[in-house]
């Protein structure tokens, strides 16, 4: 909300006073500042009454644009017919502001106060999160200030509450921040459903949608309308002029580019220098475990002793807010961070993003870049740091993309069913529903705007009696009907278990990290670390170390209260890494890899080993042309391989390789396990799959029955259930009287599975769990759409030895191994390596 | 992890001794006594589900089909003279009142194709008063004493359920946790059957505190019965 701008077109002056009152011009000028022509485009759709769409990079002013609008109006409000009558605080909420984060809405609520004050604006501005004590919150409900900053999981238990009418009956507007962040997911869901109540509740408001740059508006344009039955209703939109070229770099060495990997350990030093260069540096990696290896590297080279720090999601809270604070004061030369400091506020000294490993998206990359330097008409630096081979040529292509303003699409999902489940009983909260009127009102938020009647029945019956087609819960029932054919809540106590269960994000069940004085008994004392997913801490035995929040830590004990560890003296963790915010590879991305592989004139750009690389495929093997799949195979030590190259990403390739499997077993092939990562995947056999048909192998039909008999028991899907049934609401996350544990999920989400899946397969939970499975963690959908591009189209190789491509997928195998029976494989090698204990005669 | 049921269509059995006594475990998590012919099930915890459906969560109300079927197929399997449930076949006082008809009939015909016996568990002290078969606390068959709770007191040849027993190997980075039986030669811990049932890990000090010395895990697999040693499922 800073700095000057050279696009304000001051010549529209004249215009100017009608738009913007006096005292909102003398605040501009005093700061010698000019409204920006989408802050005064704003305006005018506001006078108009028109919900709109803005799209603006980061430093654009935005924020501001969307509120400059409410501010206006509200203190014209009071200043005309004004205060004697009414006292400001009765005239009810006027603007509501909903942001992904928590942390976001405290700093916009910090930065609306800078323009109130200054001109002694009568305006009351107060924020509402999961941190907002309960007697603030309880007064908010009856004395609501002017702007109300929230999230979309507050919005829903304001809304859920039986005065909910009066609080937003005088609505006058929605601003809507990083909604691109927001409008494809289940979050995104939770909030198109709370906009469709307050369309009944205030039908006068109007919403204002604010977004990073994306391909296509059109669906954040839906999404801030109401959706009528037929057709569809678009928002107005406006986009703002673009900032400068970012200046990015690629730091690449002509000697040695690793074959695989994702630590870039060999380009630590350039990562340093880079920090010692710039005033202060963000430096993004993709996972938690390749944060806490990078932030160890660095540390192992600071001889300045730079004040670097490390920021993810698992750290204890308390740690994370020391770092950001730290931050904000510029006191830190650097941090390491996920993703976790994507979005979020502003620091206005970075002024160098690091962006180590695979970008994964051109508009991941540009949101990161946009971290660096807030302030649109100056350019932000951004160096990119590739660990392998593959992630060169992705780093090329992200480049590229970013410099030419393309970016990746996204996938539309539609609005899931869970959610709707967990809105359905946070309506009846709020009072009894008609569900007919209900129907209406939620069909008119976008992401359902095709739902059937069947389906949403199926999920008022499921909230009401669990919607089995054995009906011998009745008596129990949640909803009861009325005389009048509405629902109601069958008891109040039910709406006290909704608000503690409110909300649709899942996280992994977590164990506490505690670390504990060397020699005292596992359980004793300890300061809290952190979390960290239980099944990674399951696959722990006493005594394995591992890294978390920057030290290598020992395995005492898994306690009730924690995981307890105490600091280890080695260097090296035997535990390679947990899993954690792994996005995959974006299909425009790597429709761009693919051009680059294919285009050998492309290929200058890159650094030696890398053309020498391409070059000894394209003699050895062949360089697919634009949309062949290449498939080679050859033998390697007693094993045969096949490996492909879709580049498609982790999860469809590992989707892929469970179906191809399949396949090549019934084929009498004996195949034995596979690998996938982002670019490639690898099976391996007992025999030479080579004379396999492969069209036949590759064909799209491999989606039908092979697909639905894996699902049955992939651990992917199974967690896909569990999320889906929490959200919905089958398994509680809290009960009254239990309210702290969030991560107690009070019953096993497999053993309802196993036994859902075998007596009613067609329930709604699980038709939401497919839906999911579409376009989440199997993303299946993306593997169609890759089969369908390959048909008739796949070039096959039989080779004599592995080929240059195919190293880097065969040099994963022995870290990570996907086989079809692996669970079944770990029983026999226990037993296996027992007996052979027990045979040694040494 | 929660220990996930499998059926095993076509068992593998595995066989051990037991206080000089030979038993099959099954991998369904049923033991098979040949000397008896006596096929031994425990914590069947039938209609678990309808009793969470009371507090309002409505867990698909199959699980006693589900569990009555896996002990109808493991009945067929060895067609055994006598039927012995080791406690908790009930899961709450009232829960035999909720059994729906069909999961009834189904009851009755498995009652009726041998000779049960209910050792009754601290969830079900009484068991229905229709159920067919005798109810008892405890019951000597040879060199086992079958009961439902296993004491502190190292009694040879007891046999029990209660614990709920899973045990977790892990090996190239991740970790398989699976219902399991639990003996050191002298004593044995039955997994549980029920299809709600979670489990209790084998490392757990309730367990650990049975054996003094070593003892396997017997993991139930999807077609056969893992015998895993103690300093690698622990």
């Amino acid at each position: 909300m800073h700095s000057l701008s050279s696009d304000g077109q001051p010549g529209e002056s004249g215009t100017l006073p009608a738009r913007l009152p006096k005292n909102f011009q003398d605040w501009f000028a005093a700061r010698g500042w000019q409204p920006r022509a989408h802050q005064l485009a704003l305006l005018d759709h506001a006078g108009r009454g028109e919900s709109v769409l803005l799209v603006a990079p980061t430093g654009g002013g935005k924020t501001l644009a969307g509120f400059l609008p409410s501010l206006i109006a509200l203190s014209q409000v009071t200043s005309s017919k004004l205060a004697a009558s009414r006292p400001a605080r009765k005239r009810g909420l006027h603007t509501l502001y909903v942001s992904p984060l928590k942390a976001l809405a405290v700093d916009v609520a910090r930065n609306l106060n800078q323009p109130i004050e200054e001109m002694a604006l009568p305006v009351t501005v107060e924020t509402r999160t999961g941190d907002t004590s309960a007697a603030r919150r309880q007064r908010q409900r009856f004395s609501p200030p002017d702007i109300l900053l929230t999230t979309p999981e507050q919005l829903s238990l304001l809304l859920a509450h039986p005065r909910s009418r009066q609080m937003f009956e005088n609505l006058h507007s929605v601003v809507l921040d990083e909604l691109h962040a927001l409008y494809n997911s289940k979050r995104g869901d939770l909030l198109a459903l709370g906009l469709a109540r307050l369309q009944i509740l205030a039908p006068q408001h109007r919403r204002v949608g604010l977004s990073a740059t994306v391909k296509d508006p059109a669906p954040l344009q839906r999404f801030l309308m109401p959706q009528p039955l037929s057709g569809e209703s678009l928002s107005r939109i406006v986009i703002a002029q673009g900032g400068a070229k970012p200046h990015i770099q690629i730091s690449t060495s002509d000697s040695y580019v690793p074959w695989a990997g994702h630590l870039a350990r060999h380009a630590m030093a350039d990562v340093m220098a880079a920090i010692q260069a710039a005033r202060t540096a963000l430096v993004f990696v993709n996972t938690r475990s390749q944060a806490e290896r990078t932030f160890q590297e660095l540390w192992a080279i600071n001889d300045a002793n730079l004040p670097i720090a490390l920021h993810h999601g698992s750290l204890a809270l308390e740690q994370r807010r020391k770092v950001e604070a730290a931050m904000a004061k510029g006191n830190l030369r650097a941090v390491v961070c996920t993703s976790t400091l994507d979005l979020g506020i502003d620091w206005g000294a970075v002024d160098k993003v690091i962006c180590i490993g695979a970008p994964k998206g051109a508009a991941r990359l540009v949101q990161r870049i946009g971290r660096a330097n807030h302030r649109l008409d100056e350019p932000s630096a951004a160096l990119l740091v590739p660990a392998n081979r593959f992630e060169v040529l992705e780093c090329n292509a992200a480049r590229d993309a970013v410099l030419a303003g393309e970016l990746d699409g996204e996938r539309l999902k539609a609005g899931g069913l869970d959610v709707l489940a967990q809105h359905v009983l946070g309506t009846a909260c709020a009072g009894p529903f008609s569900p007919g009127l209900l129907f209406e009102e939620i069909r008119s938020a976008s992401p359902y705007a095709h739902i059937t009647r069947e389906d949403f029945d199926a999920v008022v019956d499921f909230v009401a009696t669990g919607g089995y087609a054995l009906k011998s819960y009745d008596r129990y029932a949640r909803l009861r009907k009325t005389e009048d054919g509405r629902y109601r809540l069958a008891h109040p106590r039910l709406a006290q278990e909704y608000r503690l269960n409110a909300g649709v994000i899942v996280e992994d069940p977590m164990v506490e990290i505690r670390l504990q004085a060397k020699g005292r008994p596992a359980g004793a004392g300890g300061r809290k670390l952190g979390e960290l997913e239980e099944y990674f801490i399951e696959q722990l035995s006493v005594g394995d170390t591992f890294i978390f929040a920057g030290d290598v830590l020992r395995f005492e004990g898994l306690r009730e209260t924690g995981a307890f560890v105490t600091r280890a003296r080695d260097p090296e963790a035997q535990i390679p890494s947990y899993n954690g915010g792994k996005f995959p590879l974006s299909t425009f991305l790597a429709q761009r890899v693919r051009e680059m592989v294919s285009t050998p004139q492309s290929w200058q750009a890159l650094p030696e080993p890398v053309q020498e690389w391409l070059k000894i495929q394209e003699w050895r093997s062949v360089i697919p042309a634009p949309g062949q799949l290449l498939v080679e195979t050859f033998p390697r030590g007693n094993r045969h391989y096949l490996v492909c190259y879709p580049f498609e990403g982790r999860l469809a390739h590992q989707t892929l390789g469970m179906l191809l499997t399949r396949r090549l077993e019934r084929a009498r092939f004996h195949p034995l396990g596979f690998v996938a990562n982002e670019y490639a995947l690898a099976v391996w056999a007992a025999k030479d799959m080579g004379g396999a048909d492969m069209d036949a192998l590759f064909d799209q039909d491999m989606l039908g029955d092979d697909l639905d008999s894996w699902l049955a028991e992939s651990n992917l899907y199974k967690r896909t259930f569990r999320n889906c049934a929490i959200i919905a609401g089958l398994i509680q996350r809290r009960f009254p009287g239990n309210e702290k544990s969030g991560r107690q999920v009070t019953f096993s989400s497999d053993l309802i599975y196993d036994v859902l899946r075998e007596h009613e397969p067609d329930h709604v939970l699980l038709r939401a769990t497919y839906q999911d499975a579409g376009t989440g963690l199997l993303d299946i959908a993306r593997l169609g759409d890759m089969l369908a591009r390959v048909k008739k189209r796949i070039v096959t190789r039989r080779l004599e030895r592995v080929s240059p491509l195919a190293v880097p997928a065969l040099l994963e195998i022995s870290k990570e191994m996907v086989a079809g029976e692996v669970d079944e494989a770990i029983l026999k090698e226990s037993e296996d390596a027992l007996i052979r204990d027990a045979m040694r005669v040494d | 992890m929660p220990c996930v049921w499998t059926d095993a269509a076509l068992a593998h059995d595995l066989m051990i001794t037991v206080n000089g006594e030979a038993l099959l475990l099954d991998a369904c998590g049923a033991v098979f006594a040949p000397a008896h012919s006596a096929l031994i099930f425990a914590d069947l915890h039938f209609e678990k589900g309808s009793f969470y459906a009371r507090r309002r969560q409505f867990l698909p109300p199959y699980d006693t089909a589900d569990t009555l079927g896996r002990m109808a197929r493991a009945i067929a399997r060895h067609s055994p003279a006598r039927v012995i449930a080791l406690g908790d076949s009930f899961h709450d006082p009232d829960a035999g009142d909720r059994l729906g008809r069909e999961a009834r009939s189904l009851l009755e015909s498995l009652t009726r194709s041998a000779r049960f016996t209910w050792i009754t568990g601290n969830h079900d002290p009484k068991p229905p008063a229709w159920l067919e078969g005798e109810v008892t606390q405890s019951l000597r068959l040879g060199g086992l004493m079958l009961r439902h709770e296993p004491r502190a007191i190292f009694e040879p040849g007891e046999v029990a359920g209660h614990l709920h027993p899973c045990a977790s190997v892990t090996k190239w980075g991740r970790g398989v946790r699976r219902r399991c039986f639990v003996s050191d030669g002298l004593r044995l811990i039955l997994p549980s059957f029920g299809a709600y049932t979670g489990g209790l890990d084998v490392g757990d000090d309730a367990i650990t505190a049975l054996f003094t010395g070593s003892f396997h895990a017997y993991m139930l697999g999807h077609k056969r019965v893992y015998a895993i040693p103690r300093h690698v499922a622990v």
